[in-house]
C-alpha cells in the first residue's frame, strides 16, 4: 500500500467578479511510496502549489480524494508537516518556541518539548540560536527553523513548497544538502515542489513533471543516483543526462505556459 | 537636494530630539511675541507668564490637582470599559466572519453617532454623576475600537494561520496563540490612538453638569474671563496626553520587542 494516494484529484478555482473560473488541476492521480522523496517539477502557475496544498488539507479538491496511509485527508493536520515558500515562523516566538509550537498544541510537557526542539535545532545547525527571534535570522536560518518545526511533530510525511525559492543560490544549495542529509538519515516520505531542475534531480528519488495549465502530471522519472549523494553528483554525466531530459520536458511546458498568457 | 530631505530617510536620534524641542520653542516664542509685544489683548490671550501664574494659583488655591485626578480617572474608567468590551469583540469579529457579518453594519452606524450628542440623553438616564461622564467616553471610544481591532485581526497573515493548522493547532489554538499574539502590537497601537480621542470626549462631558474636572475648571474660568486659567487647563490636557502617549509607546516597545521596526 502506498503512503499517499492522490486519486483523480481535480481543482477549479471559482472566478471572481465576472472573471472565468481557473482550472488549476485536471483529474490527477499519483501514488507515493513510503520513504520516497518525490519532487514535483513544473513551470510556475502549473498547479504545483495547488496539488501540495490539497495534500496538506489547506485546499479542498473540487473532485477526487487524497488518502494518507489509506485514510482520507479532510483537513490540515500535524501528520503532514509543511514548509512554505514564504517565511512563516511566528515572529513573537523565539526560535525554540517556534519549534515547540506543534508539541505544545499537542499538550506535551514542557521539558519534553524542549528536549525535542533542541534535538531538531541541532540537526538543522541552529544550536546557539534558540533564543533568537525570527527577525534576527537570515532567510536560510528561518527556513531551517521552519524545517525543524515541521520535523519536531514527527509527521508521517513532509510537504515542502519551494521552501528555498527566496534564498540566494549558494544558501539554496547548502539547504538542499541539509535536507537530503536529513532524509538519508531517517527516510521520512517527502513531497517537494520546485521549478528548479537541479534541485529536483539532486534530492529526489522520483521527479514528477507537471504540465502547464491546466495542471496535470506529464511524466514520472525515477532518479537512480546513489546515496548518500554529495553536491559532487551534480557534475556527473548521469546527473547531466537527467538534466537534459528534464530541461526538454520543462521547456515545452514553459513555452506553452507563456503563449497561453498572451 | 540636501541629503537630509531624502524621502523616508531616517533622521539621527539627537537631531530628532533637537527638532522636536525646537517646535515647542518656536510655539512659545510666537505666543510670547503675540502677547508681550502687545499684538493681542490680554483679555483674549494671556501671556505665557500670566498663564503660569494662573496655573500656580489654580494648584495653590483652587485644588486643581483634584480636578486633574478626577478627569484622569474618568478617562481611564471609560476607556478601560470600552477596551474590555471592544478588544474581545473585535478579535471575535476579525476571526469569525459570521460574527463580523452580524455586528459590522451596526457598529459602523454607531461609530458615527457623536458621543457629545448623547450627553443630554445620558444626563436623563444616568444623572450628572460620574457614570454619565464615563459613559460619554465609553460611547465615544468603544465603536471606533471595535472596528479598528476587527480590521487588525482580519489583516493577520493567513500563511501564519495555515502554518499553525499544519502544526496541529485547532480553532481555539489559532485564535489564542496565533491571531491574538500576532495582533497584539497593533491592537496596543489602536488603544493609544483611541485614548487620545477619549480625552476630547471627557472635556466635552465636563463642560456640562460637572462640579469637578479640568473641563469644569475651564468653564468656570470662562465666567471670569480668566484666559490664563483656560489656557493652563488646555495646556495640562496636552501634557497629560503627551505623557500617556510616551508611556504607551514605551510599554509597546517593552511588551512586543519582536515587532520592532515593522
Ligand atoms: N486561491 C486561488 N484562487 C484563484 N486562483 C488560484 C488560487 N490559487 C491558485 N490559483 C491559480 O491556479 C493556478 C495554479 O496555481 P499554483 O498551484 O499556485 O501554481 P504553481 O505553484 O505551480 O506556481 C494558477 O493559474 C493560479 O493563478
Ligand atoms: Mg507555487
Amino acid at each position: 500500500m502506498s503512503k499517499l494516494s492522490i486519486r483523480n484529484v481535480e481543482k477549479t478555482f471559482p472566478g471572481r467578479n465576472s472573471t472565468a473560473p481557473t482550472r488549476a488541476l485536471v483529474p490527477t492521480s499519483l501514488e507515493v511510496a513510503d520513504n520516497d522523496f518525490i519532487t514535483i517539477l513544473g513551470p510556475s502557475g502549473c498547479g504545483k502549489s495547488t496539488l501540495l496544498r490539497i495534500v496538506a488539507g489547506l485546499e479542498t479538491p473540487t473532485a477526487g480524494e487524497v488518502l494518507l496511509e489509506g485514510k482520507a485527508v479532510s483537513g490540515p493536520g500535524p501528520d503532514r508537516g509543511m514548509v512554505f515558500q514564504s517565511y512563516t515562523l511566528f515572529p513573537w516566538l523565539t526560535v525554540r518556541d517556534n519549534v515547540c509550537f506543534g508539541l505544545r498544541e499537542r499538550g506535551l510537557p514542557r521539558a519534553e518539548q524542549l528536549a525535542i526542539a533542541d534535538r531538531f535545532l541541532a540537526q538543522v545547525g541552529l544550536k546557539g540560536f534558540e533564543n533568537h527571534h525570527p527577525a534576527q535570522l537570515s532567510g536560510g536560518m528561518q527556513q531551517r527553523t521552519a524545517l525543524a518545526r515541521a520535523l519536531a511533530n514527527d509527521p508521517k510525511m513532509l510537504l515542502l513548497d519551494e521552501p528555498f525559492g527566496a534564498l540566494d543560490h549558494q544558501t539554496r544549495e547548502l539547504m538542499q544538502e541539509l535536507l537530503l542529509g536529513i532524509w538519508e538519515a531517517d527516510r521520512k516520505t517527502v513531497m517537494f515542489v520546485t521549478h528548479d531542475i537541479d534541485e529536483a534531480i539532486f534530492m529526489a528519488s522520483r521527479v514528477v513533471v507537471m504540465s502547464a495549465r491546466p495542471g496535470r502530471i506529464k511524466c514520472d522519472i525515477p532518479i537512480e543516483l546513489p546515496h548518500p549523494r554529495s553536491y559532487k553528483v551534480k557534475t556527473t554525466p548521469e546527473f547531466a543526462a537527467y538534466k537534459e531530459r528534464l530541461t526538454e520536458e520543462i521547456r515545452v511546458e514553459t513555452i506553452k505556459a507563456v503563449t497561453m498568457e498572451r | 537636494m540636501s541629503p537630509l530631505f531624502t524621502p523616508l530617510k531616517p533622521v539621527a536620534p539627537a537631531l530628532r530630539t533637537v527638532l522636536g524641542i525646537s517646535c515647542f520653542v518656536l510655539f512659545f516664542l510666537g505666543w510670547g511675541i503675540a502677547t508681550y509685544g502687545g499684538f493681542v489683548k490680554p483679555l483674549f490671550l494671556a501671556s505665557p507668564g500670566d498663564t503660569l501664574t494662573a496655573g500656580i494659583a489654580l494648584f495653590r488655591e483652587f485644588g486643581f490637582a483634584e480636578d486633574i485626578a478626577v478627569t484622569v480617572w474618568r478617562v481611564f474608567a471609560g476607556f478601560a470599559m470600552a477596551a474590555a468590551l471592544a478588544v474581545p469583540l473585535g478579535i471575535l469579529m476579525g476571526a469569525f466572519k459570521p460574527v463580523e457579518a452580524f455586528f459590522e453594519a451596526f457598529v459602523s452606524f454607531a461609530r458615527y453617532l457623536p458621543a457629545s450628542a448623547f450627553i443630554p440623553l445620558l444626563i436623563l438616564w444616568a444623572g450628572v454623576g460620574e457614570l454619565q461622564k464615563i459613559l460619554v467616553i465609553f460611547i465615544g471610544s468603544v465603536f471606533q475600537l471595535v472596528i479598528m481591532v476587527t480590521v487588525i485581526v482580519s489583516g493577520i497573515r493567513s500563511d501564519l494561520v495555515e502554518a499553525a493548522y499544519t502544526l496541529g493547532a485547532k480553532r481555539d489554538g489559532v485564535v489564542l496563540r496565533v491571531l491574538l499574539p500576532a495582533a497584539s502590537p497593533q491592537i496596543f497601537e489602536a488603544l493609544r490612538l483611541v485614548l487620545g480621542w477619549a480625552w476630547t470626549y471627557v472635556i466635552v462631558a465636563e463642560l456640562v453638569g460637572a462640579s469637578r474636572g479640568i473641563g469644569h475648571m475651564i468653564i468656570d474660568a470662562q465666567r471670569f474671563l480668566d484666559t490664563g486659567q483656560m489656557i493652563f487647563g488646555i495646556f495640562i490636557i496636552g501634557v497629560i496626553g503627551l505623557i500617556t502617549d510616551l508611556l504607551f509607546r514605551a510599554l509597546n516597545a517593552r511588551l512586543f520587542p519582536w515587532a520592532k521596526g515593522r
